[in-house]
């Protein structure tokens, strides 16, 4: 089943040249998609669009249809769009005032959304297990966030985006701040979080795209070159400027 | 060769403002110890009796420092709403915009008013506002002074809140507002939080700025050498007795001044250390 849709998706942060230039793509549930391209071909800009966080700057424009489960998100509240459409960044953020249990409660605080005790208790310890936090920090909740180190501290972000429930997991680079050993916890945690939500993935490691993507999108300046099967893409790339990236000719 | 005459150069520029600074503490120290001799340190700093008759001769200090404090703690009060919105203003929804370096730079010149000027302005037209507000008679007191006073200390509470609350790192706003916080938010769960310290040492700088204001409050409190009854009443704060009273004081009552004069240095530079301090902690 289709999750997300992208129709003619076209982004701009100055009038008339497109950063992101009328990308069309669908999603299924329960997948890993990389998007993948050299610095600078708008991957990161296609992905904040999807939340609509180009909105908190003036003049970024983003024309198109990007449905999720059929609605249009650019005519929802944007509000509503982020609660549903989770996004973790390059550089971990967790919120340096709130401890571990209020960060992964972060988004129903922010939200005024009230929650019983039980509840409370109960979406922490699921989203920290999520992400295989929970054995680590369990005797240490009331600490602050920042204590942690990079790699914990991501696992904690993650954890904030999934405690609110997302249908859509959006990743911008998440592990290129940290350490290939908390790099590969990430990454298998991701396989896990498959089963239970759909995660679109940004990236410029190839090898990461495919350890860990069902679907890959190849992006160079601003156009969807290519996009495929991760198999097929990195063993039979249907166009030859994607057959270089992934070869090293650039990127 | 150059290098070595500049780096002495500059070695002579700072220790010469070590020097100045010591001396000025030194002759204050000196020049008060008659008063601090006569009447004891904790007895002139806890006296409120201001006596300056030759055959009663008595000073303390207590109804000028609490004076001061009151002017002061007061203006920081009357400041806040209204420096606080035009920090958020400058330093948050509109940052980096040409309205807000407009409303910006239009608050500082607020602070390049001389204070003469603020308490021509007070006197001529705060003060009859007060008087047909039927508040007090002669609308001269601690209310008269602390508001001018509120006014003089907002850009120094202003600029620096705003500075703080927009040294927020982008990431965090984004984390918030990508799990689906509003405006009004993330500002209030996320940015002030995180700048809380910062802004606490803004607010008390400013509040070191009010404790030694003079000339406008001289004008304005009503100059009565006793502790405020109220906040319509008339009293003195440690500068404006100095201002007024230094001209005609000699003896026992000059060194008194001087010792006040000493008081409000130490009082300032403890204020200012404690916003360092709070400033240090947000930096580390």
């Amino acid at each position: 089943m289709r999750l997300l849709e992208l129709n003619r998706v076209c982004v701009s942060y100055t009038p008339g040249k497109n950063a992101v230039n009328n990308v069309s793509a669908a999603i299924g549930e329960n997948t890993i998609t990389a998007i993948m391209g050299p610095s600078g071909c708008g991957k990161s800009t296609l992905l904040r669009a999807i939340n609509r966080m180009h909105e908190l700057y003036p003049n970024v424009e983003t024309t198109g249809e990007i449905l999720l489960k059929g609605k249009n998100v650019l005519r929802m509240n944007p509000m509503e769009v982020r609660r549903r459409a989770g996004m973790v960044f390059q550089r971990p953020n967790p919120f340096p005032t709130m401890s571990i249990y209020e960060n992964v409660l972060a988004g129903y605080k922010l939200n005024g959304i009230r929650l019983g005790k039980n509840e409370r208790e109960e979406i922490v310890e699921t989203s920290l297990r999520n992400v295989a936090l929970w054995d680590e920090v369990k005797d240490t909740m009331n600490k602050k966030g920042s204590f942690l180190s990079g790699g914990q501290q991501q696992r904690l972000c993650i954890a904030r985006a999934l405690a609110l429930k997302p249908e859509l997991l959006l990743m911008d680079e998440p592990t290129s701040a940290l350490d290939p050993i908390s790099t590969n916890r990430i990454e298998e945690l991701l396989l896990e979080l498959k089963e239970q939500f759909t995660i679109v993935i940004v990236t410029h490691n190839m090898a990461q795209a495919a350890r860990i993507s069902d679907y890959s999108m190849f992006m160079y300046l601003g156009d969807l070159v290519e996009y495929d099967t991760t198999k097929q893409m990195f063993t039979k790339p249907g166009d030859k400027r994607t057959e270089e990236y992934l070869s090293g000719v650039f990127g | 060769m150059k290098d070595k005459i500049f780096k002495s150069l500059l070695f002579f520029a700072a220790a010469l403002i070590l020097i100045l600074t010591a001396g000025i503490v030194y002759s204050l120290v000196i020049r008060s110890t008659d008063a601090f001799a006569r009447f004891g340190f904790w007895q002139f700093v806890t006296s409120p009796e201001w006596d300056p008759r030759p055959e009663s001769e008595h000073y303390g200090a207590l109804s000028f420092i609490v004076g001061t404090l009151m002017t002061s703690v007061l203006a920081l009060f009357f400041c806040i709403p209204f420096s606080f919105p035009v920090a958020l203003f400058t330093g948050e929804y509109f940052k980096g915009k040409k309205v807000a370096s407009l409303v910006g730079s239009v608050v500082n010149l607020l602070a390049g008013i001389p204070s003469i000027v603020y308490g021509l302005w007070g006197f001529y037209t705060l003060r009859p506002i007060i008087i047909s507000l039927g508040l007090n008679e002669q609308g001269f007191g601690v209310l008269t002074a602390s508001l001018v006073l509120a006014i003089m200390i907002i850009p120094y509470a202003s600029s620096l809140t705003s500075e703080f609350l927009s040294m927020v790192p982008n990431d965090l706003k984004e984390g918030a507002y990508s799990l689906g916080a509003t405006r009004l938010e993330v500002i209030s769960r996320v940015s002030f939080p995180a700048a809380a310290s910062g802004i606490l040492a803004s607010y008390i700088l400013a509040l070191g700025r009010a404790l030694g204001e003079t000339m406008a409050v001289t004008m304005l409190i009503g100059n009565t050498n006793n502790i405020p009854s109220s906040l319509i009443d008339t009293g003195n704060t440690m500068a404006s007795v100095i201002a007024n009273q230094f001209g005609e004081a000699s003896g026992l009552k000059l060194s008194s001044l001087i010792a006040i004069g000493l008081l409000l240095f130490l009082i300032t530079a403890v204020i200012n250390s404690i916003a360092k301090l709070a400033m240090k902690r947000i930096k580390s």
